[in-house]
């Protein structure tokens, strides 16, 4: 696949492959999902907004220019903007692949880091040379106006023109705690809110601190996604509820929705409001409690996100996915074409519930 | 009278703040202000501060927007300028990370365009554009900045409430006073704008209000006619009260959707 170059939300001609539940492949235009939605389903979305993630600066006992890139905090607290593990850069940005980036000097605890406005000292490593622990100084006010005025959104050199954050806000995004935007969130408008609505669709939010995607190090790849906290609303929970005592469908829309639902219902009693720290990894061996399909955006093969994929649906169909987005030119990463995949294993209730009101999976 | 409670707020986690917020008419709203550091900005911030809201707002000057941060106690003070595209996202990011969401959005901050007023024969185009990036451009990019938040509230909440955005209009809007030309212009636009949003995001549980709260004491007022005795008009903190009250029989879904006000009393404005 060939990566969307341009940071353009919602191009118009955006696609939708669509697999279903017996690993049927369709292609719509993306701009038709609601349409290809079934009405009852539950669409499920990651209202995080991007904070700019993306710090340059100097280390202060050497005067060594870095990038610092917040990727990941403990909670999503109001006042918990102190400290960050994050991935740390030597000179250079985003026009240069992180996989060539230069590591930065040594970083001993203690360490300070000048970052424009902002003040961050070295708690310590975090078993790689490249990610550390660190603490800002300041009221927690000061250190959001010092990233809001000095950071950047994180992005990488496929894309080329600097991203402002405006390009990286869905239209939904509210708490300022993701380090990278829930980009499957991208294809939403307030067009395609209002159609949910009329083709009686549901819609309910969480929050979840989606973190960095890729570092550049393949063995601190390895360890991603890092633990992500997340906040799931009460009445995100009853429609969750709802949706499935009538046999409709949860739609997670991004990978996050589906990492913190998942997360939820596998804690003791089930899934219930309030905070979380995700710490799950999706893959073939994940056994979905919430999630009946994903939108999402198309990940190349042996990437993490498309491990996730193997959640849904078995290596055979994945292989034919794969296939079927290589040959229809479907552009990949996170201003790229999407993917609705339904989980292959479609519970018992809800295939029931759809013969019951003779509905399909693919529209014409 | 309950200095404690911002403050409390302020260390509450989000968490708590979404979860246990049930948006009664006495449990505190998370509300953000521009213009704050004067007129009735500041009488809003100081009105809802002390009634225990937590109150996040914005202005230009940065030492002024730490003397009035610092006189409310709790309040989170943001420096920015509304009418500046590139600086309304850091806004935003600071208003909803500050109070762990947001109810209500007042746009306050307002330009008067040409200073001292000018016929609009005579108005510099500048100084045109000036009034609509602050009265218009401003409010317009802000809200859409912080819909995300205002729906948010609206999802979690209780049902019986709304969000709400609060322009600041005038009657300059609805009546042609010479010399209030690039002023009233921007305001009508506004008062406009408001109606139009307030339709489209009904059904998201947003509503859009226009609000005049009169000829007040104010800097603006001053500025504009500097000849004026104070005397006459309306203190800052007796519109602020008024419209606190206006704020939270709007937030009642109960109550039918409002037309936003369109007033028509006629006052002598100086030209």
């Amino acid at each position: 696949m060939k990566a969307a170059t341009l940071p353009v939300q919602r191009p118009a001609d955006a696609r939708l492959l669509v697999v279903d539940a017996a690993g049927r492949i369709a292609h719509h235009a993306r701009a038709d999902l609601a349409d290809v939605l079934i009405p009852g389903d539950l669409v499920v979305a990651n209202d995080a907004a991007t904070l700019p993630a993306s710090l340059d600066g100097r280390d202060v006992a050497t005067g060594a220019p870095i990038e610092v890139r917040l990727a990941g905090r403990r909670s999503i607290a109001l006042d918990d903007v102190r400290v960050f593990s994050a991935v740390v850069f030597g000179a250079g940005d985003f026009r240069t692949r992180t996989e060539d980036r230069a590591p930065p000097p040594p970083l001993r605890p203690g360490d300070e880091l000048a970052l424009g406005p902002l003040t961050a000292t070295i708690v310590g490593p975090l078993g790689h040379p490249r990610l550390v622990e660190l603490s800002f100084a300041g009221s927690a006010d000061a250190i959001r106006a010092g990233l809001a005025r000095h950071g950047r959104p994180v992005q990488y050199a496929h894309v080329a023109e600097p991203l402002a954050l405006w390009d990286v806000w869905t239209r939904i995004a509210a708490q300022p705690v993701a380090f990278e935007p829930p980009s499957a969130g991208f294809v939403l408008d307030w067009r395609l809110l209002d159609h949910l609505k009329r083709r009686g669709i549901g819609f309910a939010t969480l929050t979840h601190a989606a973190g960095l995607s890729s570092t550049g190090d393949a063995a601190l790849d390895a360890r991603l996604p890092l633990a992500e906290p997340y906040l799931l609303p009460a009445t995100t929970v009853d429609a969750i509820r709802s949706t499935q005592a009538r046999g409709d469908r949860i739609v997670a829309l991004g990978t996050t929705v589906v990492r913190a639902l998942e997360h939820a219902a596998a804690r003791p009693g089930g899934i219930t409001a309030g905070a979380g720290l995700a710490t799950n990894r999706l893959g073939r061996e994940t056994r979905l409690a919430v999630v009946d399909a994903l939108v999402s955006g198309t990940h190349e093969p042996g990437s993490s996100h498309h491990e996730l994929l193997r959640a849904f649906v078995g290596g055979a169909a994945l292989d034919r996915v794969d296939g079927a987005l290589e040959s229809g030119g479907y552009r990949t990463h996170e201003f790229g074409d999407s993917v609705l995949i339904e989980r292959s294993n479609l519970k018992t209730a809800t295939l029931a519930s759809r013969l019951g009101n003779e509905r399909t999976a693919l529209p014409a | 009278m309950r200095p404690l409670r911002p403050y409390l707020r302020a260390i509450a986690t989000i968490s708590s703040n979404i979860m246990t917020h049930s948006n009664q008419a006495s449990t505190p709203l998370r509300i953000a202000i521009t213009g704050a550091t004067s007129g009735l900005g500041m009488a809003l911030a100081e009105a809802f501060a002390a009634r225990g809201d937590a109150v996040a707002f914005v202005a230009r000057d940065a030492t002024r927007v730490r003397r009035v941060a610092s006189a409310i106690a709790g309040s989170h003070g943001i420096v920015g300028d509304v009418a500046r595209k590139t600086g309304i996202h850091a806004i935003a990011l600071q208003i909803s990370g500050a109070l762990g969401g947001l109810d209500v959005l007042v746009n306050n901050a307002s330009s008067l365009g040409p200073v001292p007023l000018a016929l609009l024969a005579d108005t510099e185009c500048e100084d045109f554009e000036l009034a609509l990036a602050t009265n218009l451009l401003g409010p317009f990019r802000l809200t859409k900045a912080l819909l995300g938040s205002l729906a948010a509230a609206a999802r979690a909440g209780d049902g019986a409430h709304r969000s709400l955005v609060v322009n600041v209009t005038s009657d300059a809007a609805v009546t042609p006073y010479p010399g209030w030309g690039a002023y009233g212009a921007s305001k009508a636009a506004l008062a406009q704008m408001s109606r139009i949003w307030h339709e489209e995001l009904g059904r998201h549980g947003v509503a859009v209000i226009a609000v005049d709260p009169g000829d007040m004491d104010t800097p603006l007022h001053a500025t504009a006619v500097p000849d004026g005795d104070p005397a006459t008009l309306k203190r800052p903190r007796d519109a602020a009260r008024e419209i606190v009250a206006r704020i939270d029989r709007e937030r009642q879904v109960r109550n039918a959707p409002s037309e936003p006000e369109l007033l028509t009393s006629s006052k002598e404005r100086a030209a």
